[in-house]
């Protein structure tokens, strides 16, 4: 009789699968429970987005990239529309900027709502991502009244925004802000200090600053991890040097630092800086003023590139931008922050258990839009 | 700028005959020459005046039909706060440029994406395949002369214009 | 007991006489059919109890209708017989490479462990099937009877996530029947019989005047050997908290990956039978079973009935709010709880049941 022979299995985890955020497919390799290795396969959702950027005009490109990211569409075309003023050297009447700063926001909520509700759907708890829901539905109504569109809004445009905020935009946003801040304590209660919660979450899949600052690791990411990086404090953008502001940072309350539960607290404390600015901005906003008084009438920049970042809610956001001369651009080049992200799932996942591995994957919040393009 | 001059002085000081500095209104940048990258890499990494831990962004790019591809790396310093731009030249018949993946990790899947949307062969790098296309797609997508083809895997490539002028 | 009830009665009525054998078939044929209509009625109460309180515990509203014949009936009341109408009209896939036997035996024998558990539960002073003067053992001996049915299901789908889930959830079962076990025998050292009639006989009776004297008020050791035998029964039924064989958002959907149509419906049904079994005996051996809670005033057959099944829905609520409310424990961690945890302190309550029995009572 010989020795019991174990193998490796490969096992494979999606493209469908409830659970990872979109067709993405995990080659894992295990022996049963714990993970040997672990590699992501991406492109089920490539839409040659910057090929068709060749072809397109400047504005044209705009509701592109909303479909990149779809879940926070209002950051993706505010950091593109910025990186093509700065090339035209255009300045916008300060009404836009705040109105920019607003909707941005408004979306990282948004987006951090969804990400902890998945999250918090991934580990096994229904109803938190359900009462979440709630409350990005009401965001998302804001959005409708000002521009008509839920999730994809075209909205920013270069030199301006495409509508100016409604009557009765500023009363709803502040019963809305209001409501959501007494939420988020429900949340914490709820989920963030739930024991089990924290038995799944706490020192699981811990990323240490030197990996996460090698893998190109930002944002919210990063900010677990121990890093104070925010690009909105340390490269301020638009007008966000005018608001008053603290960035979180994860600091291994329930575990290690750099752990998924650190992740996940980050998201949520951001949320409540969010509505700061928010908060901030609604009072210190010009009442008067035309949002579409700065639109070029031909966006034609001048010879040269640009490489602009901003902070999205999963990392810093960077169009590079190459411009010939002409009306279409010579190259438009995203870089995602999920991108890098996803490519550090296979350091800090090895090691643990397959249920594990679905924890982590939430825990970097990914969108396949954005890595796809 | 300032920065850009420094760091173009000390790569200088280190790597004779690597450096053309160039400036461009809006973005300022330094041209290297491809044959010593790896080393520069290296060193801008390590030296502790510029400090260069994290690759934030590696950009292929065509100019055009009978001109060069160049590939584009922003470089970003967590500890000093300063950033920096890189462009290599690269020629159009076998184009390749050493791989920086084992310096910074992050580098690994950016390079793939430049080989896979250009064909630039990234020398080094232990594991260069498609990242977004199929693995079995012909041709390099973001190229100048690149034509879609007519069949993949014996299925017909819809080619519809229209709704698209 | 009622089988013996029922031959009695048959051969009281009966103009000639007939072989004891036959009747005794009879009569069982006839308590098995009542079995099966209560475990049927329970699914399908309780999955539409569980959807609406489900929905309602998160900020919707749930199945609803407008009237009979009107998408779901007033208030989504007939949603459940939709439901299974359309179980049954399903087509019957099978995989190809499956077991095709066991493919088909499995749901069955889980369903089998439900049910003849359900033949030693009192639901009522006169209304037991079978009066054993083992009914506790028998029945905590025959419900593990269902982690056969789970292993097969799990072996025949020839799905590598399925083996997973079939895997996870015998060990699963397996572990917490030795702290169920255990807090059971507190309760046996308190009322000194197996009979389920004798032990909520034995908790008749007021403590302190106006407490039923109920084995959870009985002393402190046997309130920790409820707290004990309630969380080890609803890892038993594979509900959430410990939901890892059927975790939807890792498994797809767990060792029923395979089944559809009403092969599934059976597996569904087997799972609220098991909530009614563990329900049944939390009720029988912690929380007094037919009695009524107020001394003297609403006994007798009819109110046994109606007091028990109070108490059994009181239990299967609280298991359905567990569900929507915790995240679900990883595999080992579940063992963590079952073997480093509950085993010692169910251990050591046994201890104190011991020692408070001889020193109180």
């Amino acid at each position: 009789m010989g020795l019991i022979h174990a193998e490796e299995m490969t096992l494979n985890i999606g493209p469908q699968h409830p659970s990872t955020h979109g067709v993405l497919r995990l080659k894992v390799k295990t022996d049963g429970e714990i993970i040997s290795e672990i590699t992501p396969v991406i492109g089920y959702l490539h839409r040659c987005f910057e090929k068709h950027c060749e072809n397109l005009s400047y504005e044209q490109v705009i509701p592109f990239t909303d479909r990149c990211d779809y879940i926070a569409a209002m950051n993706n075309s505010f950091g593109y529309v910025l990186a093509v003023e700065k090339l035209m050297e255009i300045q916008v009447p300060e009404r836009v900027e705040y109105i920019r700063v607003i909707m941005a926001e408004y979306n990282r909520i948004a987006s951090h709502l969804l990400a902890l509700g998945t999250f918090g759907l991934d580990v096994g708890a229904y109803t938190p991502f359900l009462y979440m829901f709630r409350d990005r539905e009401r965001i998302l109504d804001l959005f409708e009244l000002t521009c008509g569109a839920r999730l994809l809004y075209n909205y920013m445009w270069i030199g301006g925004v495409s509508h100016d905020l409604p009557v009765g935009f500023m009363e709803a946003s502040y019963r809305f802000l209001d409501e959501f801040e007494k939420n988020i304590t429900e949340y914490h209660n709820i989920l963030s200090y739930n024991k089990i919660f924290i038995e799944r979450s706490a020192d699981v899949g811990t990323m240490p600053k030197e990996v996460a600052i090698d893998y190109g690791v930002t944002g919210p990411n990063l900010r677990g991890s121990g890093v104070k990086w925010d690009l909105r404090k340390d490269e301020p953008y638009s007008i966000y040097d005018k608001f008053i502001f603290n960035v979180p940072v994860g600091k291994g309350l329930m575990g290690s630092v750099g752990d998924c539960w650190d992740r996940y607290w980050v998201r949520a404390e951001e949320m409540k800086e969010s509505v700061n600015i928010i908060r901030q901005a609604l009072d210190k906003m010009p009442r008067k003023g035309d949002v579409h008084e700065a639109l070029p009438k031909k966006v034609r920049p001048l010879k040269g590139s640009i490489y602009y970042r901003t902070e999205s809610p999963r990392g810093d956001l960077g169009y590079y931008i190459i411009s010939d001369g002409s009306s279409t651009p010579l190259r438009v080049k995203m870089r995602s922050p999920a991108f890098t992200a996803l490519s550090a799932l296979s350091e800090i996942a090895t090691g643990w258990m397959l249920s594990d591995v679905l924890v982590i994957l939430g825990s970097l919040d990914i969108v396949l839009g954005e890595i796809d393009r | 700028m300032i920065i850009n001059q420094k760091v173009s002085d000390l790569i200088e000081l280190n790597f004779t005959g690597v450096v053309i500095v160039s400036e461009e209104p809006q973005n300022e940048f330094i041209q290297i020459q491809s044959e010593k990258w790896l080393d520069v890499a290296k060193y801008i990494k390590t030296d502790s005046e510029l400090k260069f831990d994290s690759c934030q962004c590696i950009t292929g790019v065509d100019l055009g039909e009978d001109k060069d591809f160049e590939v584009r790396y922003n470089f970003h310093s967590m500890k000093l706060k300063h950033k920096i731009e890189i462009r290599i030249a690269i020629e159009r018949k076998k184009p390749s440029v050493s791989s920086i993946e084992q310096v910074w990790r992050g580098a690994d899947w950016l390079e793939r994406e430049v080989y896979d949307m250009y064909g630039i062969r990234f020398k080094g790098h232990r594991d260069l395949r498609r990242m977004l296309l199929p693995e079995d797609w012909k041709g390099w997508p973001l190229r100048k002369d690149y034509k879609t083809p007519n069949i993949y895997n014996g299925m017909k490539v819809p080619k519809v214009r229209k709704g698209w002028d | 007991m009622t089988i013996d009830n029922l031959i009695i009665w048959f051969q009281s009525w009966l103009p000639f006489n007939i072989n004891i054998i036959a009747l005794f078939i009879a009569a069982v044929l006839i308590t098995a059919l009542v079995i099966f209509a209560i475990m049927a009625v329970n699914a399908l109460v309780a999955v539409y109890a569980e959807r609406k309180i489900s929905a309602f515990m998160q900020d919707r509203i749930g199945p609803m209708g407008q009237g009979p014949g009107l998408h779901a009936g007033k208030w989504g009341l007939l949603q459940t017989v939709a439901d299974t109408i359309k179980l049954i009209l399903k087509e019957d896939i099978i995989p190809k490479a499956a077991d095709k036997k066991l493919f088909i035996i499995a749901p069955f024998i889980i369903f089998l462990g439900a049910f003849i558990a359900l033949a030693a539960m009192p639901f009522g002073p006169y209304l037991i099937a079978s009066d054993m003067n083992i009914g506790i053992f028998y029945i905590l001996a025959v419900s593990s009877f269902g982690v056969i049915g789970i292993i097969l299901a799990a072996w025949s789908s020839d799905n590598k996530w399925s083996l997973y889930g079939g895997m996870r959830s015998a060990a699963q079962i397996i572990s917490y029947e030795i702290p169920a076990a255990l807090s059971l025998i507190a309760v046996l050292l308190l009322t000194g019989t197996l009979s389920m009639q004798g032990i909520i006989e034995s908790q008749a009776g007021t403590v302190w005047g106006f407490l039923p004297n109920w084995n959870i008020f009985n002393n402190p050791f046997s309130l920790l050997a409820f707290f004990i035998y309630f969380v080890a029964g609803v890892a038993e039924t594979n509900r959430t908290p410990f939901d890892i064989p059927e975790a939807e958002s890792e498994l797809v959907a767990g060792f029923h990956t395979e089944y559809s149509g009403m092969r599934w419906a059976f597996f569904f049904l087997s799972e609220y039978g098991n909530m009614l079994v563990v329900s049944g005996i939390t009720v029988v051996a912690f929380l007094g079973g037919w009695q009524s809670p107020v001394q003297g005033a609403m006994e007798g057959a009819w109110w046994g009935l109606f007091w028990f099944l109070t108490k059994m829905t009181a239990v299967i609520f609280v298991m359905i709010w567990f569900r929507w409310t915790f995240p679900r424990l990883r595999v080992d961690q579940l063992m963590t709880v079952a073997w480093k945890i509950l085993l010692p302190i169910a251990f050591f309550n046994l201890f104190g049941v011991a020692i408070w029995t001889l020193i109180v009572g």
